[in-house]
Order: structure tokens, then C-alpha cells, then sequence
């Protein structure tokens, strides 16, 4: 299982660091910073709830999940006799982490090639978190193919074949506007002849919306399954952290059709929180697998639902 | 899944009636019900507390008006604000002195070598002869993806030479912007243009964040080095609170002059084309609406608003129904499909005419909301193309009465004859039906109950 495996690589900065650096990167005022830690001490008033819906609301919660967290907070800061806003933002940063956690899994054991099918709107990061997981995947010593299911997206293949070439791992393609299905099949066929340890699928990305194309998604896996029973073993959306509350639409309709597994939320280092993660995972009880934060092949970390609930206060 | 910002208005009201003018305590549930549909379109927090205020000041005081009921009329105070924000008329491209020069800037993935494609494209339908560039030196592959895209539409693309092998992101190293090359390749492409006689010169750019120094550098070089007529921002229409720091900071960087949206076609109710053009003060210029090259379009401020409230043009569109529309016809219609009776191809043909009298169908298409139970019907649109509706009706004409009521009898011999009695070829014909069994499965399902008593309500005839 892919998540598991992350705990043999070499220990390089923690995914903390990075939100770190990251959010250093937005620059954000020491001025700032220091009223934060002065809000520490003060009394819980109307304004600092409104602070709050406001730090949830700017990092895309949505307000159904917004108000109900809050509605929570002021239950529990009631019962336990909340007196100050730190121990109120401690409160509501455990209640946001039981959603998160509410949706991890554990990880399921696999046998032959894991088939990890990567699906998700135009333009979220696809291809390039592919090459991110496959340099992963091969700094552990795993073999991976890659497979170039992306038959529509002009210089798509190519894009794959440069990221082939950098992790050393192998790229079965077709010609541009073949079939998906085709090329899944030759690759899925390609790693039980070789015993490949993992095969990676990147699709084309699609508008949740469009039926003819969703369905394409179900065809792959129905071929994936034919070919290796049980694939594909996880099924993840990459979601880019600038999206809004159009992301559980997202997951739904591809949870529907490719049966997700988990998220991979794309460019948090910029200064999208991604918070609409959160209501994915209380509303569909889908767990982020994967965080991209740069454009390097090592900015790919698995998720922290600690790391990532501090970063939307810091 | 989205319930009518009307409707919840309307609830919101109900206890109004009677009341002599619009005060501060009868409004609040709407205001509320606003706001909650206006963060669920993505419109950043801030521009909704904006508006609210904006909303609650306008309403206060207002006679209740006997011609429409409070919530219409709050719906009204906030159509007209919100279409006042984004500007009323649709707005154009600048041209100047040739080669004029369009610099696309924006976030990774929002669609910028699309975008351009698209752009060139349109163009060229203008009578314009543009040069397609790219200067994203950095992306794998990103600039023989606008090779093919421009070679896809028939457009002149400067390529130029780039060791890409040493430049491409994504190695193990942080590597340092390549602003010589970038300058380098604009300015062989400006030249290109001049010699080539292009009118317009595109510049698709890398993809960058807006706290990426670095690269808002590069980008400032740029725009100083060819001094562009338009930057045009382009921004996805699914983007979420962060739409207001991103467009802000390449707005402060850049001096935009307008903004694309791009993805226009899928659900998203696109509330970021407010926070955009509330940060920015720019208008937007074109939206994408599709993945083909021809799938830009010039961008309708009214139109948007519509798509936010969860609205659509529903209220022009009962209009023009009301005014063209046989009311016995379309109720009998509705009863009948509705009530499960099923639907023949007489009623395709009659429901053909009916809806031509509307105007084209992509055009009512677009005044109806895209979520919530018109969804389903604008997919089944999505496949239709208008010039289609006369030989569609020219194939049912050629059918039997029988046929007409059974379509499964249709064989091979029978597609042959309609597909020859109107002039169409019998992969037409399959087409039809096709589409025809997809609509009865599609009113099948409504019949179930799978859409609300508003629809039933509504009346419209069939599509």
C-alpha cells in the first residue's frame, strides 16, 4: 500500500516545514502574527466567533460544514466553560481533525501490480502528481509503470513520457486520440508479465458534468478489473486547494463514476487553504491521501490532518 | 441539490404578506438565505458582506410592491446590484497599433494554453491573422501542447528553440527562473509577427503563483519588454475564497485588462467572477465553455448572475414561453409525460416545434440554471446541435404513425426508407433515436419523481 510505504523514505523536511515555508512564502505581516498571539488570552466575544467563521469560511469549508463546526464549538465551549479564545481555537481545531479523521482507512494489502488510477477536472496537477508518486515510488526502489491514458490533451503524453524519463519509470502510450481503455489494458498487461510493483494511470481531465466522458471512467475500471482482479486498488482525485465549493461536486460525481479512494489536494503553496477537503470528508467520508506543494519531484507528501488543520490558523 | 434561491426567498416571505414596506427585522431570513447562496457560489466572504450590507441598505424602507411579491422584489435589488458590479455590457478586445499583443498570465492549470488556442481561433474567425507563442519554458511539454493546439486550428505559432531537456520544472532542484529565454523567445516572436504580417500577437505564459516573486518578476519584464494591449487574467471558474489573493496580486503586479473564465461548463456557479472583478475592477472578457477550440465565448455580466443566484434567466425564459407557447398544448404535455404515459415520437416532433418557436436551443439552454434539475436536461441538449432540429423533424415526418408510437419496430429496412424519404443518412437516423430513447428514459425518471413539483409546475414544454 502506497501510504505505508512512505515511511521507509529517507527523512527530509517534515510536511510541517513546508507549510511552513509556504505560508512564509505569503508573507503574512509579523504584525499579524503578533496579534495572534495577543488574541490568546483574550475573552470570548460575538467578534471572535465571527473571527472565526471568517478563517473557516475564507479557507473554504463552505458555510453548511462552517456552521455546523461552529454550532458544535459553541456547544462544547458551553458544557467545558470556555473562558479564552486559545483554548476556544484548540477546541475547534479538535473538531475539525475528528472530520478529517472520521475519514481515513486503513490501508488494504495487495497482491501483483497496484494499480493506482489518477482521475480528476482539467488542469488540477494530474500528470505532474504522477511523476511526483512515481519518484516516490522509485527512490523506495519499487518498479512502476506509467501509463499515458490521457489520449485527448494535446502534448499530454509527452508531458508523462518527460516524467517517465526522470524517475526511470517506463511509459505505455498509444497515439494521441486512441483509446484509454487500450492503453490501460497493454500496461496492466505489461506489469503481470513483469511483476511491476505499481502501475500509475493518468487520465484526461474531465468536467465532472460531462456523462460521455464519466463514463469512459467507468469503462476503465471494468477494464482494469478484467485484466487485474481487485484494480484499480486506489482511485484518487487530484483536487487543486484553489477550488470552492464545486470540489464535493467533484468528489461525488467521480466517487460515482471511478469509485475514489482518496484526495490528493494540489498547490498549497500558494495561498489556498483547501479547506473544502473538510466537507468532503464530512459529507462523503473521503480521506486525503496525498498533498502537492511545489514543483520539485520531493513536493508531494502524504497528508497530516494535524499539520494541515494548523496551517488554516497559521 | 441546490434548492431555488427563490424558493427560499419565497419561504423566507411568507409571513410578510401584508406588510406596508420592507423593514430591517422582515428581510433578515432572506438577507440570510442570500448569503448563504452567494458563499456557496464561491463569492469571497468579504465581497458577500459587502453586498449584503449594500442589499439591506437599498431594501430598507422599500413600499412592499403590489405588482410582485417581496421576495421577487428582493431578488430584483439584488440582481440589478450584482449586475451592476460586473458591468452591463459585454466587453471587447482592445486593439492597438500591430502587431497588437495579448499577454495571458495566470495560476498553473486555469487554462491558459487553451485559452490561447482558443483566442487565436476566435480571431481568426474575425478576420484577424494572430501569431500563437509560448514562452512557458518551464512546464514539461508545455510548449509543444500549444504546437498541436495551434496546428489543431490552422493558426501561425512561432516555435523557436529552447533546450527544454535543462529547463523543465519538476527535477530534484529549486531551479532559477529563466527570464533570458522567456525574453528571448517573445522578442523573436514580435519580430516574426511584424515579418509575417500577424495582426495579433499571443503570448502564453507559464503558469505561476502569485507569491512566486521570482516569476512575477518575469512576468513584469515581460509585460515591460512587449508593452501588451491586453493581459488578460485566466482564471478557473471553480476557484474558491483564494480567487480575491491571487487575482489581486497579479492585478497589482501587471495592471490587468481583463480576465477569461475558463471551465465554464461544468456546475460550478462561478460566484469567483464577482470577488475577481470586485478586487481587480477589470471586466471579463470571455468565458470557456468547452473543450473544443471553438468553445470561447464573450462574456454576458447578466447572464453570470443568474448562475450565481442558482437562478439561471429562468424569469426571461417564463416570459418568452408565456408569449410564444400554446399553454393547452405544453400542460397536456406535461401532464401526460409526467404522469408516466410515456412519450412518443409524435410528442418529440410536436414538443421540436414548440420549443423553435423559443429561438435556437443552446439559446434557451443557456437562460436555464445549470444545477439542481435542469442538469440533466442541458447534458441532453449538450448533444444537440440547432441546425440539427430541422432534418430532426424532416426524419420523424418520414416515419409511419406506428413507427412513431413504437419506435422499437424500427429496423434496419425501416431506417433505410425514413433515412432515404428525408433526405438524411440512416447514421442520422440512429442518431435520432438514440436521442429519442434517451429523453423518454429522461422523463421516465422525472415521471418517477425524480424532479420536483417545481418543474411540474413550470410548464415548460419538454426540452
Amino acid at each position: 500500500m502506497i501510504q505505508t510505504l512512505f515511511g521507509s523514505t529517507e527523512v527530509k523536511p517534515t510536511f510541517l516545514d513546508r507549510m511552513k515555508e509556504a505560508v512564509t512564502r505569503t508573507r503574512e505581516s509579523l504584525g499579524e502574527r503578533i496579534d495572534e498571539i495577543a488574541s490568546w488570552n483574550k475573552q470570548i466575544d460575538r467578534n471572535t466567533l465571527d473571527e472565526l467563521e471568517a478563517t473557516l469560511l475564507a479557507s473554504d469549508l463552505g458555510s453548511a460544514t462552517t456552521g455546523q463546526v461552529l454550532g458544535n464549538l459553541r456547544e462544547k465551549a458551553d458544557h467545558k466553560q470556555i473562558g479564552n479564545v486559545g483554548e476556544l481555537k484548540r477546541l475547534l481545531k479538535e473538531e475539525l481533525l475528528a472530520i478529517l479523521k472520521s475519514a481515513e482507512r486503513p490501508a488494504k494489502r495487495v497482491e501483483g501490480p497496484e494499480v493506482i488510477l489518477v482521475v480528476g477536472v482539467n488542469g488540477t496537477g494530474k500528470t505532474t502528481t504522477i511523476g511526483k508518486l512515481a519518484h516516490t515510488l522509485r527512490a523506495q526502489g519499487k518498479t512502476v509503470l506509467l501509463a499515458a491514458a490521457d489520449t485527448f490533451r494535446a502534448a499530454a503524453i509527452e508531458q508523462l513520457e518527460v516524467w517517465g524519463d526522470r524517475t526511470g519509470a517506463e511509459v505505455i502510450k498509444t497515439k494521441p486520440g486512441g483509446d484509454p481503455s487500450a492503453v490501460l489494458f497493454d500496461a496492466l498487461q505489461a506489469a503481470s508479465a513483469r511483476k511491476t510493483d505499481y502501475v500509475i494511470v493518468d487520465t484526461a481531465g474531465r468536467l465532472h458534468t460531462k456523462t460521455n466522458l464519466m463514463s469512459e471512467l467507468e469503462k476503465m475500471t471494468r477494464t482494469a478489473q478484467r485484466v487485474v482482479p481487485g484494480a484499480p486498488h486506489e482511485v484518487l482525485l487530484v483536487m487543486d486547494a484553489t477550488t470552492g465549493q464545486n470540489g464535493l461536486q467533484q468528489a461525488r460525481l467521480f466517487t460515482q463514476s471511478a469509485g475514489v479512494t482518496g484526495i490528493v489536494l494540489t498547490k498549497l503553496d500558494g495561498t489556498a487553504k483547501g479547506g473544502v477537503v473538510v466537507a468532503i470528508s464530512r459529507e462523503l467520508g473521503l480521506p486525503v491521501r496525498y498533498v502537492g506543494v511545489g514543483e520539485k519531484q520531493g513536493d508531494l507528501l502524504p497528508f497530516n490532518a494535524q499539520d494541515f488543520v494548523d496551517s488554516l490558523f497559521a | 441539490m441546490f434548492e431555488n434561491l427563490q424558493d427560499k426567498l419565497q419561504r423566507a416571505f411568507k409571513n410578510l404578506r401584508g406588510q406596508g414596506t420592507l423593514t430591517e427585522e422582515n428581510i433578515g431570513e432572506a438577507l440570510r438565505e442570500l448569503r448563504l447562496a452567494l458563499l456557496e457560489a464561491d463569492v469571497n466572504f468579504k465581497v458577500v458582506k459587502e453586498l449584503i450590507d449594500h442589499i439591506r441598505e437599498k431594501a430598507l424602507g422599500q413600499e412592499v410592491m403590489t405588482a410582485l411579491s417581496p421576495a421577487d422584489q428582493v431578488v430584483k435589488i439584488v440582481r440589478d446590484e450584482l449586475v451592476a458590479i460586473l458591468g452591463k455590457d459585454t466587453a471587447k478586445l482592445k486593439f492597438g497599433t500591430p502587431p497588437t499583443v495579448v499577454l495571458m498570465a495566470g495560476l498553473q492549470g486555469s487554462g491558459k494554453t487553451t485559452t490561447s488556442g482558443k483566442l487565436a481561433s476566435w480571431l481568426k474567425k474575425g478576420g484577424h491573422r494572430p501569431l500563437l507563442v509560448s514562452v512557458d519554458v518551464y512546464r514539461p511539454a508545455a510548449r509543444e501542447q500549444l504546437k498541436v493546439v495551434a496546428q489543431a486550428i490552422g493558426a501561425a505559432i512561432y516555435e523557436g528553440k529552447v533546450e527544454e531537456a535543462n529547463t523543465a520544472r519538476g527535477g530534484s532542484e529549486a531551479l532559477p527562473p529563466l527570464t533570458k529565454e522567456v525574453e528571448r523567445l517573445a522578442r523573436e516572436a514580435r519580430r516574426e509577427a511584424v515579418n509575417s504580417g500577424c495582426d495579433v500577437l499571443i503570448v502564453d505564459t507559464a503558469g505561476r503563483l502569485h507569491i512566486d516573486d521570482q516569476l512575477m518578476e518575469e512576468m513584469q519584464s515581460l509585460k515591460k519588454l512587449l508593452n501588451p494591449q491586453e493581459i488578460l487574467f485566466v482564471a478557473d471558474a471553480m476557484t474558491g475564497q483564494d480567487a480575491v489573493n491571487s487575482a489581486d496580486e497579479f492585478h497589482k503586479k501587471l495592471a490587468l485588462t481583463g480576465v477569461v473564465l475558463t471551465k465554464m461548463d461544468g456546475d460550478a456557479r462561478g460566484g469567483a467572477a464577482l470577488s475577481i472583478r470586485n478586487v481587480t475592477g477589470q471586466p471579463i472578457k470571455f468565458i470557456g465553455v468547452g473543450e473544443k477550440y471553438d468553445a470561447l465565448e464573450p462574456f454576458h455580466p447578466d447572464r453570470i448572475v443568474g448562475r450565481i443566484l442558482g437562478m439561471g434567466d429562468i424569469l426571461s425564459l417564463i416570459e418568452k414561453a408565456e408569449e410564444k407557447i400554446d399553454k393547452k398544448k405544453s400542460e397536456d404535455f406535461a401532464k401526460k409525460v409526467l404522469a408516466g404515459d410515456g412519450f412518443s415520437l409524435d410528442d418529440f416532433r410536436e414538443q421540436l416545434r414548440q420549443v423553435k418557436k423559443l429561438g435556437s436551443l443552446s439559446s434557451i439552454v443557456k437562460m436555464m440554471p445549470s444545477v439542481g434539475p435542469f442538469a440533466g436536461m442541458q447534458k441532453v441538449a449538450d448533444n444537440f446541435d440547432d441546425k440539427e432540429l430541422v432534418r430532426v423533424e424532416a426524419i420523424i415526418n418520414s416515419m409511419t404513425d406506428h413507427e412513431r408510437g413504437h419506435h422499437e419496430v424500427i429496423n434496419g429496412s425501416r431506417r433505410k426508407r425514413i433515412a432515404r424519404g428525408s433526405g438524411t443518412s440512416v447514421q442520422e437516423v440512429n442518431q435520432l433515436l438514440r436521442q429519442y430513447a434517451q429523453m423518454k428514459k429522461m422523463f421516465k425518471s422525472m415521471g418517477r419523481g425524480k424532479l420536483d413539483r417545481r418543474f411540474a409546475g413550470f410548464k415548460m414544454p419538454g426540452m
